[in-house]
């Protein structure tokens, strides 16, 4: 009830005409504006870096604890760590990030003593590149803890019997252990998508707006003072719901693949 | 695997001496001190961890005394009040959900396995409806006759609730689903009938002291997502920790950074009372929420 009852009521809303009142798909036709379009295309971009560069980072992260023979303490400190940090996020993680990497902060300080001026271009945390540098802070422990089970899967008789059928440590790689996973390397990477692509809060401390994301044009567009159109909001809140809803569906779809092996 | 290399040297048989022409490089050194790329990777990892919370530790100390910025946190009633409001809002969300989640997997485990995959996309909906969409949906679908929610505190307080129950239902519904798995709800159901217990006795008193570890790292999870929400709190305009910690980051310099820390070791602290009570259930605290 508390979420059908909203979701309906979005879905109903985007189709009535802000001043009239009548029914009308203009507001699925104003998506197309520059500035809706903007914001679609600056989610999905940050959306899908974070998500490529968090899962195969993660991806190799959790494989270099697992297989990598590393003290076993290693890994429980990742597994451990990477449960806090896939929850740190929101106005903390940004407030973190600004102390770290602002034109005052401590890494960069740090650095510009060290002779590197990276302000010297035009880097800002507050741009894209940093709205991504700081969602990869949670999204990438969330790809070790998705995936480590999955890599723990990997049987050590499926390398056995490669190697006894004459195969090298890449051909393994590529012919067995990748084919296997990949079904779930791609699930996971598809829920990073969706984790990034409904984050507001941290976007919102960290940019103050200034770079137009979904969630955020949607919050202006209902509530903000300036470019309100209620209707507007409810159309893109509704674009979202489906790129999600693809989202979802595409990762169930790719989980069911993936179990057939991992048993 | 128990700890040994799953890809570790094994002993050269006759082939493998044949086809590995030299391709593996002295595999007895890494055995003991792992692999020189394991290692670039977890450090980059680590650093990657690290330096932003450094960095957070040294602003927060920057303050003049030194820990001016906790004592100062610390010495602001709004700050215990919100982190009060915030907790209890997130107990009760705890209580409603799991009043809401226990009876219906235990009834659709036991009666209706066919509803399984219905009710399992139902509880990943709040994945898909994204906060910010959420509580617009719950502003406007609540703020006007027959249920004018939001005129009153109360009102608001409650849709906060209902709100947070639904954000809370993905990990609930996972943690109690598999700690249905792990127990006979069938055998238990059956010998508490066969002595005469109704329904409510069975879900309160048979099924719920056994679900007792999924409940409670359930529990934690959802708690540690309500005290750290932003969005829904901050367009509800509740007083709640989230929008405190925004409003504080706006209008000060160094307690932000305290605050910061202090709620990161709130996190650390639900996550690592989990850990210690769902062994083996690792990957069901990875689902985060609460961006």
């Amino acid at each position: 009830m508390f979420l059908g009852a909203p979701l309906a009521f979005l879905a109903v809303g985007s189709l009535i005409h802000n001043e009239t009142g009548s029914v009308t798909l203009e507001n699925y036709g104003a998506l197309s504006t520059p500035l809706v379009a903007t914001a679609f295309r600056n989610s999905i971009e940050v959306s899908f870096v974070t998500a490529l560069v968090g899962g195969i980072f993660g991806f190799g992260l959790a494989a270099a604890v697992i297989l990598g023979r590393l003290p076993r303490i290693l890994r429980t400190a990742l597994m451990t760590f990477s449960g806090v940090a896939s929850n740190f996020a929101g106005i903390p993680l940004a407030l973190a990030f600004t102390y770290t990497l602002s034109t005052q902060g401590v890494l960069t300080l740090i650095l510009k003593n060290a002779g590197v001026d990276i302000y010297g271009g035009d880097f800002t945390i507050f741009s894209k590149f940093g709205l991504e540098l700081a969602y990869l802070y949670f999204q990438f422990p969330l790809m070790v803890l998705i995936i480590a089970p999955a890599i723990d899967g990997l049987k050590p008789e499926w390398r056995e019997a490669a190697e006894n059928m004459g195969a090298s440590g890449s051909q393994y790689w590529r012919r067995v252990a990748l084919p296997i996973l990949t079904p779930t390397l791609l699930g996971s990477m598809i829920l990073l998508f969706g984790n990034s692509f409904g984050a507001q809060a941290t976007a919102y401390q960290l940019t103050a707006g200034q770079i137009p994301l979904v969630p955020l044009a949607i919050g202006n567009q209902i509530s903000g003072d300036v470019l309100h159109n209620v209707g507007l909001g409810y159309a893109m809140a509704m674009g979202m719901v489906v790129i999600m809803a693809i989202s979802i569906a595409a990762y169930t779809w790719l989980q069911r693949r993936s179990e057939r092996w991992l048993r | 695997m128990s700890g040994g290399p799953a890809i570790g040297p094994r002993a050269p048989g006759a082939i493998e001496s044949v086809v590995d022409v030299g391709a593996e490089p002295e595999p007895k050194r890494r055995r003991s001190f792992g692999a020189p790329w394991a290692w670039a990777l977890f450090l980059i990892g680590a650093a990657y961890f690290i330096v932003p919370l450094v960095a957070t530790l040294e602003v927060s100390l920057r303050a003049k005394p030194a820990f001016a910025a906790y004592t100062n946190s610390f010495a602001d009633a709004r700050f215990f009040s919100s982190l009060f409001y915030s907790f209890v809002i997130g107990l009760i969300t705890v209580v409603l959900s799991i009043a809401l989640v226990v009876p219906t997997a235990y009834w659709v485990r036991l009666r209706v396995p066919r509803l399984r995959p219905v009710v399992e996309f139902v509880t990943l909906l709040p994945f898909v409806i994204p906060p910010v969409v959420l509580v617009f949906g719950l502003i406007r679908s609540y703020s006007r006759p027959p249920l004018p929610l939001t005129n009153t505190d109360f009102g608001s307080s409650a849709l906060l609730v209902f709100a947070y129950v639904a954000l809370s239902l993905p990990y609930m519904y996972r943690s109690v689903d598999a700690g249905l798995r792990a127990i006979d709800i069938r055998t238990l159901t059956e010998a508490a009938q066969s002595l005469g217990s109704g329904w409510v006795t069975i879900v309160v008193r048979v099924i719920l002291p056994n679900l007792r570890v999924a409940l409670l790292s359930g529990a934690f999870l959802s708690l540690a997502i309500v005290i750290g929400e932003f969005t829904i709190a901050s367009y509800l305009a509740r007083p709640a920790f989230g929008p405190y910690l925004q409003l504080l980051g706006a209008n000060r310099a160094y307690e932000p950074a305290a605050v910061t820390l202090i709620s990161f070791g709130l996190t650390w602290l639900a996550m690592i009372a989990i850990s210690m009570l769902g062994r083996g259930s690792r990957s069901k605290i990875s689902l985060a929420g609460a961006r």
